[in-house]
């Protein structure tokens, strides 16, 4: 595990940020935004489940609105991770307030894998830093491009 | 600003190999911060007193990262803390988290617009002694300040 924890410190300072300007996001994000369609337990778990990943966020992908969606934002960028569900609860207090109940948890953004909840941006930067999100990705069948060690440079 | 919000952020994200430059960060935070609140407001006492409270902590550090966002100066709106304490031997980071929370209930549910979370055991805050600093906001506070 450390092996592949240093490689993918590694990838992540070869990696440029400055890279990511105006192109955030992959061509596979949705951010879905308003159309979550209704705030209801069942409505929301089944919103949750509907993607492999699911996140809430205080503005888009694209434009993130606050400094932990952004972050959050950049680490789904980081592993490769371009296939996710995104919902701008900015455009939505019912789902703002709906998914805070739902998940039991106060703040947004907040991250589902496989309909589970996660935890927020501490959780998913902690899991990103000590190498559990590559392999709780890897449960999912998402390969992190952080264990591509070469394909980093190319891939800008 | 994109930039350098970019290279705040990998400074951030690249963990133990920039550590030292994540805590020079944290230091401008640090100054950045007292510098709006040179007095400890009611909501963090409140904040602090109820987190010893509830999980007798070992090291606990608390600041004020109201400054940093949209919100008027002396704001007691965002907040990030270390709490290290035996409590969280044997739970998970979403556990450890869900504790906080509980203790701080009245907070998030009032004042508190964001609590960045640090919950580590003693041998954790002793690998890593230190209040890790916070992305950049993005100006989302600035429309949305009045429920979190």
């Amino acid at each position: 595990m450390s092996g592949s924890l240093s490689r993918a410190a590694a990838a992540l300072l070869r990696w440029g940020f400055g890279a990511g300007r105006g192109g955030l996001r992959g061509p596979g994000v949705r951010a879905t935004g308003s159309s979550a369609g209704g705030c209801s337990a069942e409505q929301l778990d089944a919103l949750v489940k509907k993607d492999k990943v699911v996140v809430f966020l205080k503005g888009t992908p694209e434009q993130p609105q606050c400094g932990f969606s952004n972050a959050v934002v950049q680490i789904l960028r980081l592993h490769g991770v371009r296939d996710y569900a995104a919902y701008n609860v900015l455009d939505d207090p019912e789902l703002r307030q709906g998914i805070k109940d739902y998940s039991n948890w106060p703040t947004i953004p907040q991250v589902f894998l496989n309909g589970e909840f996660v935890g927020g941006c501490d959780i998913l930067l902690q899991m990103h830093q000590n190498g559990d999100l590559v392999e709780e990705l890897k449960k999912l069948g998402i390969r992190s491009v952080l264990l591509d060690e070469k394909k980093d440079q190319d891939s800008k | 600003m994109q930039t350098k919000n970019y290279s705040h952020l990998r400074r951030m994200l690249s963990g133990r190999l920039v550590r030292r430059l994540v805590s020079m960060a944290g230091r401008v935070c640090l100054s950045r911060g007292s510098a709006g609140s040179a007095t400890v407001g009611p909501v963090e006492a409140a904040i602090r007193a109820k987190l010893e409270q509830a999980l007798n902590p070992e090291v606990l550090e608390l600041r004020n990262e109201s400054g940093g966002h949209a919100v008027p100066p002396g704001s007691e709106t965002h907040f990030r803390v270390a709490v290290v304490s035996a409590r969280f031997e044997g739970l998970s980071p979403l556990q450890r988290h869900r504790l906080v929370h509980d203790a701080l209930s009245e907070e998030l549910a009032g004042p508190v617009h964001a609590l960045a979370i640090q919950a580590r055991t003693p041998a954790q805050w002793r690998e890593n002694p230190q209040l890790d600093a916070s992305p950049p906001c993005l100006g989302g506070s600035k429309k949305t300040r009045e429920t979190p």
